[in-house]
């Protein structure tokens, strides 16, 4: 029966919910005994089980009065970057461990008013800045997947939103929240065989998550299905007033005519992302894509994003910029943690010293010098206008296509250390998703297939501002016909 | 464009980090190394572009200039390290 529970869809546990075959306890206590089986991922930070069988008790009382919400019910996971009234809220961070949030964020109060009961908050790069979930002051994270060539060592789950993926592909929740700043969704799900979106800036509020780069951060989720992923993005999208860059636009339904048939659609093929040195398996599955596309009825272009080369060093100048401006507001007075100095500098510069992991302090002081007295020009204007030439790129490429298929990382997930010494590889992570940021652009990550090693790889979706459905339908349209189906051998069933 | 090591403890000190010596080398390599690697960008020609700050294109939104929150100094000072009678406490500022 627990494996039964564990395996179904949302869309799946829905039905079933409101028919009165299963309870939202039952499915809650499954997913609980799950994250309990294997809590050696690291996947939570937090788990919060009582909180959520006393939600899974109401769901289900609402469930019999016929009042529930369209995820009602459904144990999820959040990403422990959303404030959560009451709860523990770390951003995987020691200057913030302790911090007990007075206020919920917009999206996970969201979340909550459709019915969905939360399993805890999910472990993550620290202050979400990397890509392996090897930053985290709680541990890292391990992907429930493993090769299958007899190298047994463990792997990284993708980052920064670690524990979400890892937690979803494990079977731990039936979906999860994230963040993306610079592919911080769609890497960890492509990793880890799953599905997750990062919306058009602007369609999830910003508002109680905590701040990493103002300009580039969009919430999203994650689900092992298409429908589960387009379902939980309705919830999540919608203005927000108190964010001031919210889009006051109407949310459609995205979950509508996902048929996979994509008849008339145009869809572009950069050039550009054909990299030297591409592993041949990840331009298969590219190909693979292109394939299962033009077999759904879409029409096939080649298109050129020229700046694409420069996207990862514009974002090295300009997320680490808005970094230092956002964590100046870490200073061990208001909130968290705080070392005594002989001064009020002291104790401010003494508590960051000691609360900031090595990799926040870097993008701190990266961020602080570009955008210090007599090289601001140099670098962060510079940035800001090869940023305004990548936007355009897009624009062009959107005259002649509706949308853009991409590899979603350039590698299958590796082991834990074995990018630690080069940091210019690690962040080569992001090389296809980075300039979806920087646009502000929708982009998805849909698995297509397996490695020789057997594991997932990605294909990344992009699509126009604001046009997550056209994406989701060309998602869609893959998860058709891809027939990928494969899980992590150690979920156990 | 290469950082010296004073260089790296002028960027600590603006960005309130106490910094050991050992640490000071450690990022005075990290620094280098990715400052090298974004000085790619010099090579883009950028004449007649504009600067792009954010791609929201949006219109700050105004509203009525009015309380909307507030009277809550508990759930305020919830997570203060240290608070004292409705008020954060740090150290001694002023002589």
């Amino acid at each position: 029966m627990s494996a039964e529970l564990l395996n179904l869809t949302i869309t799946e546990a829905t039905a079933k919910l409101t028919k009165g075959d299963i309870t939202s306890r039952e499915l809650t206590s499954a997913h609980i005994a799950q994250m309990e089986k294997l809590r050696h991922l690291n996947a939570y930070i937090t788990e919060t089980p009582e909180r959520a069988l006393a939600q899974a008790d109401e769901s289900d009382k609402k469930i019999r009065a016929k009042t529930g919400g369209s995820l009602e019910g459904i144990p999820l996971g959040m990403k422990d970057l959303y404030c959560t009234k009451d709860v523990q809220t770390t951003a995987a961070s020691n200057i913030l461990r302790g911090f007990i949030p007075q206020y919920e964020s917009t999206v996970s109060q969201k979340l909550k008013d459709a019915g969905s009961v939360s399993l805890g908050k999910l472990n993550l790069d620290e202050f979400a800045m990397g890509s392996a979930n090897t930053t985290s002051a709680f541990g890292n994270v391990i992907n429930p997947w493993k090769r299958n060539n007899g190298d047994d060592r463990d792997l990284v789950p993708g980052g920064s939103s670690g524990g979400s993926s890892s937690a979803v592909s494990a079977h731990m929740c039936m979906g999860a929240t994230g963040t993306d700043t610079g592919g911080s969704i769609r890497q960890p799900a492509a990793f880890t065989g799953i599905v997750g979106i990062k919306p058009t800036y602007g369609r999830c509020s910003r508002w109680g998550i905590v701040a990493f780069a103002s300009s580039l951060d969009q919430a999203g989720p994650f689900a092992r299905t298409v429908d589960d992923c387009a379902l939980l993005m309705r919830e999540m999208s919608g203005y927000d007033a108190k964010d001031s860059t919210s889009a006051n636009i109407p949310v459609p339904d995205f979950t509508a005519g996902l048929d996979g048939n994509l008849k008339g659609l145009r869809v572009g093929i950069p050039r550009e992302y054909r990299m030297d040195g591409m592993p041949a398996e990840i331009d298969a599955s590219w190909q693979k894509g292109i394939d299962l596309l033009r077999d759904a009825g879409a029409e096939i272009i080649d298109v050129s994003l020229p700046h694409t080369e420069y996207a990862l060093p514009v974002y090295y100048i300009i997320a680490p910029a808005e970094a230092s401006s956002n964590l100046a507001r870490y200073d061990g007075v208001r909130y968290g943690l705080r070392v005594d100095g002989k001064d009020l500098n002291e104790t401010y510069s003494k508590s960051r010293a000691a609360g900031f992991g090595k990799e926040v302090k870097k993008r701190i002081m990266i961020g602080t010098y570009v955008l210090s007295a007599g090289y601001y020009d140099a670098y962060y204007t510079k940035a800001q206008k090869i940023r305004r030439l990548i936007l355009k790129d897009f624009t062009d490429a959107y005259q002649q296509c509706d949308v853009l298929l991409t590899p979603a990382t350039p590698s299958a997930a590796f082991a834990i250390g074995e990018n630690e010494n080069d940091p210019i590889k690690m962040y080569l992570n992001d090389v296809f998703t980075v300039t979806v940021n920087l646009a502000g652009l929708p982009g998805m990550s849909v698995p297509v297939g397996l490695s020789s090693n057997g594991l997932p790889l990605g294909l990344q979706i992009i699509g126009r501002a604001f046009d997550e459905h056209t994406v989701f339908k060309v998602g869609k349209a893959i998860e058709m016909r891809s027939g990928f189906n494969a899980k992590p051998k150690l979920i156990g069933f | 464009m290469t950082l010296d090591a004073k260089a790296v403890a002028r960027i600590a000190t603006l960005a309130r980090l106490d910094m050991t010596e050992d640490d000071a080398a450690f990022f005075q390599e990290k620094l280098n190394g990715t400052l090298q690697w974004i000085d790619q960008l010099q090579a883009v020609n950028t004449d007649g572009v504009e600067p792009l700050a954010s791609v929201a294109d949006i219109q700050l939104a105004l509203r009525p200039d009015v309380v909307t929150d507030g009277h809550m100094p508990e759930a305020v000072l919830k997570n203060a390290p240290e608070s004292v009678e409705g008020f954060f406490v740090v150290s001694k500022i002023v002589e």
